[in-house]
């Protein structure tokens, strides 16, 4: 049974629980000393990937991540949860920041062809931008069925029952593998990295190679302009009474 | 604490370094200003109250984690940081702090009140978790009670001043960071529950379930006025009976084993319906009632606020203190349901209070006070975890005894003469 080989993409982002200062030059925003971590749906992706393993499902989990050195963490954090192996496209810091969800796409493409993975799984979307256009597009260049923002996830033979929470409710599809999911928080709470896990994970083995290597292109169509805070928020006003509020409301055209 | 109105400082400043703090506490203690201590304000003993006004010194700008030491299993935090927080923060690295109340507590906070959470029984309490403390004393020295930078398993150097500053109450210096032991996260985690006929047999299986060494990381008692409680606010379907809540941590092989143990000695104490989980989600569900407890006992009568006992006595008592307890309860009109750590022989009543009708106000103190009064008796303590802030100072006394109480302030009046370190609280 268990033949199906899944490939996890998994992006450093940084830590969800950190204050982001905007650069004063508006080129960006400050990543200097600040923490970093893997991306909390990349996270729930790693999780079923290996949910999946252990119930013999799939034979071989494989994770990677594009960009610069520190990107090894990451993965290391993905086989500390249990993946089995881990690909690292360096991508120099500085390209690494023009590196947009095209580019990505076009290497997961890639790999997933060369490693002959069944199934490509990655988040939604990635915290920092927001994007949720990596799997669509790494379904696109393969050719392959997506099911994304999934929350409950099935194998069925050589097939892929997907629950979807979509803005009308729930969708589910069925999917013939090979297949893209990305995946949503209801999937699954990722379990937390164990001292001996780490220490497992570091006998593992990371391949690193260029993107070049896959014979893909990484330069990009999009520049960023600039980069800014939101608008300060302003203190709202206190009425008195119920009418008071309507008119108000009525008076900045808001109803 | 029950009926007291929060007392708002003169003055509120928030200071961004330890050496702010020493120059803020240098000025007050010289101008006769109390200092008032404040982190995230969630104590539950008035340990805030500004009873004499003063100076509230919020330390939460102070906000950093500094040296994780992950082979030697060291943390350093600053006030600002709170459990859940630091929690947050290593959860790649394979280490936790397992000490948790229920409240997003400062760490800081949590070492001036010694406190402790669910997994004491397995884990320790602040006590034992705080390996060294920077203090600013009243006069504004800077003082670190373990020795500079240190951060050792053991030693046998000197007077203990780490443990003499955890469990102060902000009335012996300002907290400005905390070394604190970190513990490997669990493997693999299994809960479990089940419900009992009596309170006897609850806490019978508790004993014999310690007794038998099983590594029990929770061990929480929910008495039957609770789970009526839960099943009403959760919509769930609990037995009305006395219940354990279980949680073991380990590999899967010796999880198998400690929940085979337990499952037994539940049984030979005439448990009904022992069921575990072994997913996070699964495990989320069958925790649901205990989780639930402080907003399903809110929930019994609406629109009232709620104050927890917390008396601890050795696990022995702990029948027989349950039972004075509920005829107490009874006696007195006020509804409470109870929830226990057993395994510490620690538990909390929930009292429901209307908070503007002094009549009740009074029956719920002169109720808690009689409780911590039988749990002396009991040879016990009357807080097992929130402090003794305002309420509970002559009860200390009776706990330490006058000779106790003598070298407390003795102590008191060596690093405070003038009385401004957070006035009014446990002495």
């Amino acid at each position: 049974m268990a033949e199906l080989r899944a490939l996890v993409a998994v992006k450093r982002v940084i830590d969800f629980a950190v204050k982001i200062r905007v650069k004063p030059d508006k080129t960006g925003v400050v990543t200097d000393g600040v923490k970093h971590s893997m991306n909390p749906f990349c996270e729930i992706a790693v999780e079923e990937a290996v949910r999946l393993k252990e119930k013999k499902l799939v034979k071989e989990v494989v994770a990677v991540s594009c960009g610069p050195t520190q990107c090894q963490e990451t993965i290391r954090t993905a086989l500390a949860m249990g993946a089995d192996r881990g690909i690292h496209v360096e991508v120099p810091a500085a390209e690494a920041d023009r590196l947009g969800p095209l580019q990505v796409a076009r290497v997961l493409a890639k790999l997933a062809e060369k490693e002959k993975v069944d199934l490509v799984l990655l988040g939604k979307q990635a915290i920092d931008d927001d994007c949720n256009q990596t799997g669509q597009m790494t379904a696109g260049l393969l050719d392959w069925p997506q099911g994304t923002f999934a929350s409950q996830l099935t194998v069925e033979g050589d097939k892929l029952k997907v629950e979807r929470e979509i803005d009308g409710g729930l969708e589910t599809l069925r999917l013939k593998l090979p297949a893209v999911v990305t995946t949503d928080l209801r999937l699954n709470e990722p379990r937390y990295a164990t001292l001996p896990n780490i220490m497992k994970a570091k006998k593992k083995k990371i391949e690193v190679i260029k993107a070049g290597d896959l014979g893909v292109d990484l330069t990009s169509k999009i520049s960023v302009v600039s980069v800014e805070d939101p608008p300060q928020r302003t203190a709202g006003v206190k009425v008195e009474t119920t009418e008071d509020l309507v008119a108000k409301l009525k008076e900045i055209g808001r109803i | 604490m029950a009926g007291s109105r929060c007392k708002p400082p003169d003055a509120v400043v928030w200071p961004q370094n330890a050496e702010q703090v020493s120059r803020l506490a240098a000025l007050c203690y010289g101008h006769g200003l109390p200092i008032i201590p404040f982190g995230t304000g969630t104590g539950l003993e008035g340990g805030v109250c500004a009873v004499q006004g003063g100076v509230c010194i919020n330390l939460t700008m102070m906000d950093r984690i500094l040296e994780l030491n992950p082979e030697d299993f060291s943390v350093v935090v600053e006030p600002g940081v709170t459990h859940r927080a630091l929690n947050t923060h290593l959860r790649a690295s394979g280490l936790w702090f397992p000490v948790d109340p229920g409240a997003d507590a400062s760490l800081c906070g949590m070492a001036a009140t010694r406190a402790s959470g669910t997994n004491a029984v397995r884990y320790g309490t602040m006590r034992d978790n705080v390996l060294n403390l920077e203090v600013v004393l009243p006069d504004g020295r800077l003082l670190h009670t373990a020795g500079q930078g240190r951060h050792f398993r053991k030693s046998a150097a000197g007077y203990n001043l780490t443990g003499l500053f955890v469990g102060s109450e902000g009335t012996l210096g300002l907290i400005t960071a905390a070394t604190l032991r970190l513990h490997p996260t669990p493997e693999a985690t299994v809960v479990a529950t089940c419900a009992f006929p009596t309170v006897q047999a609850a806490v019978d299986s508790t004993v014999h379930i310690l007794q038998a060494a099983v590594p029990v990381a929770r061990i929480e008692f929910l008495d039957d006025v609770m789970m009526d409680a839960c099943n009403k606010y959760s919509k769930l379907n609990y037995s009305v009976a006395p219940t354990l809540f279980f949680e073991f941590h380990g590999t899967k092989e010796a999880l198998a084993e400690q929940v085979q143990r337990a499952e037994e000695i539940t049984q030979n104490n005439g448990a009904f319906h022992f069921s575990w989980a072994k997913e996070a989600e699964e495990r989320r569900q069958l925790w649901a009632a205990r989780h639930n407890a402080w907003y399903s006992a809110l929930a019994l009568r609406p629109g009232s606020k709620g104050y927890s006992t917390d008396v601890c006595v050795p696990i022995s008592r702990l029948p027989e203190i349950l039972v004075q307890a509920k005829e107490d309860l009874k006696a007195s009109g006020i509804t409470g349901a109870i929830v226990g750590h057993v395994g510490d022989g620690n538990f909390h009543c929930i009292l429901l209070v209307d908070p503007e009708d002094p009549e009740e106000l009074h029956r719920v103190k002169v109720f808690a006070e009689q409780l911590g009064r039988r749990a002396l008796a009991l040879h016990g303590t009357c807080t097992g975890e929130h402090g003794i802030g305002l309420g509970k100072r002559h009860l200390l006394q009776e706990e330490v005894g006058a000779v106790g109480v003598q070298t407390m302030r003795q102590l008191k009046a060596v690093l405070d003469p003038k009385g401004l370190m957070n006035p009014g609280k446990v002495l």
